[in-house]
């Protein structure tokens, strides 16, 4: 909802107007008292979204000024509490864009709930107090925000009228918290004043940046379609559809890519192919679809498919029975390894159980508690088909449920096949700031500057030269190792390097059978660091 | 390269959580209230297993004191459609039962919550699909879009089952069912404007006429109950209005408006700076009062 000015009304013009709007999801992390309730409640106050019976109830409930928090400050428990105790989603709307926020707390269950909120954002704001300054806990949002894949990272610096509104403050924190993502966004607020927030702030005219909110209207969203390159497809079948007229389709929604009539799709698990003869919706059919949309194919052949099958063209998927997959554990009852859990990735459900956990907070563990980030090897009954989390969400999550409580109990970020698990190794604890940092350049800082975590992979000499030139362009800090012992481990753990081991590696994830030419060999095994996710 | 607008977006999410609880649950259910969000829905619901048909019932609570256009709307739409249309009543309450004898939220406890409660039950259905939207209330922007309900039919909002992707967790233990609401990210703009744009048939109290309203200060009421009380010497007065939400026509306050189009809907809409519920009498008790409604397992 959003005022507008008293001029004749044409729907047709309003409605051609919303029909060019897209829709923007973002997430907002931010400590406990970094205001992130009042600047949520500010960007709906002022960008008129909230009601008038509604300002109404919250002015009669502020004391004294009117208190923007209490706009979504919702249930009762968290009003008694006086924090907030979960996700929750707002909705509002400018003359340019649609937005869904997913408003996630900010005490310490926030590394599940912002998780919750991070797996469908485009875009993550993590506020940080001007006063604090960069909190463990906002090295600890940034880390989630790229777990979970978030495209777009804003850093807004807020309570900016409690610190004169100074520009050498919110430079040091643009200095500190910059090498944790370098991509990132900033901009100095006052939620609680306003300022940057909506209109730009003439009390900061040293920032030369739009407002928030300007920003949020403006930033480029990932397109659809062919977001994952040329030819790739992906369509999990959730339901077939009969009719006793003959019709028989597939329907569901398209994870990645493009569909057109006459394109070759293969059918997994069965391997076989068969060509798209429509694309049938209740408003008829369609010339091409792209994710996400849901749609009902047909096939020119009968192939026997059903619920949980996939459907793909371009680059095949991984098929795999046992596999790596980074965790957020979600749930008060820690991880048990060998335990039978169940595993719901796009439209299946399979059995599973973790074999080996490795915390990202240090070391090897065999356990995973609630809000612990890890590293498990995971092994299924039946194969999954999907993408490394990193190239394409949609075939790349999963969750995992446990089958005597039903609960949702870890969140899934699947990276590859067995044995990638071992590219995988544990960040540092200063990555993830829950501990004191005790040396001043932390894991997260090289992988941000570098592109890459630490990681190994096996490869024959004369291809890996001529890879760790193409990375060394890249930006990667890469090294040829010619052994793989506990010391290269240890080195490229600390050092956060990407070792290319030429000598006998079997433990190390491989490109497998390279072509002879070495520079067709480099390439195959550049393509092989990026499906993967190492990359 | 396929650009695609929010209500689309909106359209596709919608439709791939219709077909997960078609394919994951034995016996779903979806509840028509045959208000503007239930018309969305079922015409969501008709493009998800398109060209194959809806395969669950309808089922309205009726508590007896809808409007009477309400109900020849309801079953003109079930024919049409062609799908099954199961109507419950509370029957051996709502002899004793209103909102004027007993209280709103006694009411609505006895001829909704309950009713529906029964209903579920008694029809065996372990998911029940509601058209409830988060940004209508405060209380409903945590809910999930897959919503467990105890065998009771309670919800627990400190206890719920967090929800990632578009991967939903359908499990659920006997006795428990759970409630599931697709438009759940969509407004109340957006809902006007896809009716709009797919031409989707709604009652006609949405649209503005002359009508005979009970006129109380802002409030505006429908006589249409025999038994709602009037002061001495009130009389019905024509008044040009409409329904911004449907409910029972005791509880459901009109407003005042020309709008009798869905592009004049719309306009008023975006004009407007009052909330949907707020002419919704059974809202009015206390703040917070949705929390506990839903808590007692009301939708």
């Amino acid at each position: 909802m959003f005022a507008r000015a008293a001029e004749p009304f044409s729907i047709e013009s309003f409605l051609a107007e919303e029909q060019s709007k897209d829709l923007l999801r973002f997430t907002t992390a931010g400590s406990v008292d970094d205001g992130k309730s009042t600047l949520i409640g500010r960007l709906l106050y002022d960008s008129k979204a909230v009601y008038e019976d509604q300002i109404r109830a919250v002015k009669r409930a502020s004391a004294g000024e009117l208190d923007l928090a209490l706009f979504t400050d919702g249930l009762r428990a968290e009003r008694e509490q006086g924090i907030t105790i979960d996700v929750a989603y707002r909705y509002f709307a400018t003359a340019r864009r649609k937005f869904i926020i997913a408003d996630t707390p900010g005490h310490e269950e926030y590394t599940r709930n912002m998780a919750t909120g991070a797996s469908t954002a485009d875009l993550a704001i993590i506020l940080i107090d001007a006063r604090h300054g960069v909190q463990p806990q906002s090295r600890r949002h940034a880390f989630i925000a790229a777990l979970l894949g978030i495209p777009n990272i804003v850093v807004a610096v807020n309570k900016m009228d409690l610190v004169d509104y100074s520009h050498a403050v919110f430079l040091a924190i643009e200095r500190e918290f910059r090498p944790l993502h370098p991509r990132a966004w900033f901009v100095p607020i006052s939620a609680r004043e306003g300022d940057n927030v909506v209109r730009p702030s003439r009390r900061m005219p040293w920032f030369q940046g739009p407002a928030l909110l300007e920003y949020l209207e403006t930033v480029p969203l990932a397109s659809t379609g062919e977001l994952s390159g040329p030819g790739f497809f992906r369509f999990p079948v959730q339901r077939a559809i009969r009719t006793n007229h003959g019709f028989r389709g597939y329907a569901g929604q398209i994870a990645a890519g493009l569909v057109r009539p006459g394109d070759e799709v293969t059918a997994l698990p069965s391997g076989r192919r068969a060509r798209v003869k429509s694309i049938e919706t209740f408003d008829g059919r369609l010339n091409e679809a792209a994710a996400p949309m849901s749609v009902t194919l047909t096939l020119d052949r009968e192939l026997d498919i059903s619920r949980g099958d996939l459907l793909t063209a371009g680059d095949p998927p991984q098929v795999a029975r046992s596999f790596a997959a980074r965790a957020v554990w979600m749930h008060a009852d820690p991880l048990t390894p060998a335990k039978p859990y169940l595993l719901k990735h796009t439209c299946q459900t399979v059995s599973a159980t973790v074999s080996a956990v490795r915390s990202l907070e240090g070391d090897t563990a065999d356990r995973l508690a609630l809000n612990d980030l890890g590293v498990l090897a995971i092994e299924t009954s039946r194969p999954l088909y999907f993408d490394p989390y990193g190239r394409n969400r949609a075939t790349g999550s999963a969750i995992l449920i446990d089958p005597h409580t039903n609960a949702t109990i870890a969140a899934l970020m699947l990276v590859g096949a067995e044995g990638v698990g071992q590219a995988v190794p544990p960040a540092d604890r200063r990555m993830t700031g829950k501990t004191a940092c005790p040396t001043p350049v932390t894991l997260l800082e090289r992988a941000s500057r570098f592109g890459h975590g630490p990681a190994a992979i096996a490869l024959r000499g004369s291809a890996a030269r001529k890879l760790e030139r193409l990375l060394f362009d890249r930006g990667a800090n890469v090294a040829v190792l010619t052994h793989w012992d506990d010391a290269a481990r240890v080195l490229v753990e600390s050092a956060g390097l990407l070792a290319l081991v030429t000598g006998h590696s079997h433990a190390l994830p491989s490109p497998g059978a390279l072509p002879a030419d070495d520079d067709a060999a480099a390439a195959k095994a550049l393509a092989f660091l990026l499906e993967t996710g190492i990359l | 390269m396929i650009a695609l607008s929010h209500l689309q977006r909106l359209e596709a999410e919608s439709i791939h959580i219709l077909r997960e609880v078609a394919a994951e649950f034995q016996r779903p259910v979806m509840l028509y209230s045959i208000g503007k969000d239930s018309s969305v829905m079922l015409r969501l619901a008709q493009k998800a297993f398109h060209p194959g048909p809806i395969p669950f019932p309808l089922l309205h609570i009726d508590t007896g004191y809808k409007f009477h256009e309400m109900i020849a709307f309801r079953d003109q739409q079930a024919a049409r459609i062609g799908i099954q249309l199961l109507v419950h009543t509370n029957r051996a309450a709502l002899a004793g039962t209103n909102p004027f004898r007993v209280g709103v939220s006694r009411c609505c406890q006895l001829l909704k919550t309950q009713a529906l409660l029964d209903a579920l039950r008694e029809g065996g259905f372990d998911a029940a699909l509601g058209g409830a939207r988060r940004d209508e209330e405060k209380s409903r922007a945590k809910e999930r879009i897959f919503s467990v309900r105890d065998a009771s039919g309670q919800w627990d909002p400190k206890n719920q089952r967090p929800e990632l992707w578009n991967l939903y967790n359908s499990r659920i233990r006997p006795g428990e069912s759970i409630r599931v609401f697709p438009l759940s990210n969509w407004t109340e703009l957006d809902v006007w404007q896809y009716i709009h744009l797919e031409s989707i048939p709604i009652v006609p109290l949405y649209f503005a006429a002359l009508r005979p309203m009970l006129v109380r200060g802002d409030t505006l009421l429908s006589p249409e109950q025999p038994f709602i009380p009037t002061l001495p010497g009130e009389k019905p007065r024509l008044v040009r209005c409409r329904m911004r939400s449907l409910g029972c026509s005791p509880c459901t306050g009109a407003i005042r408006s020309d709008a009798d189009t869905l592009p004049k809907i719309i306009a008023e809409l975006i004009s407007f700076r009052r909330s949907e519920r707020e002419n919704r009498v059974i809202d009015h008790d206390v703040e917070g009062s949705m929390e506990l409604k839903k808590r007692e397992g009301y939708f």
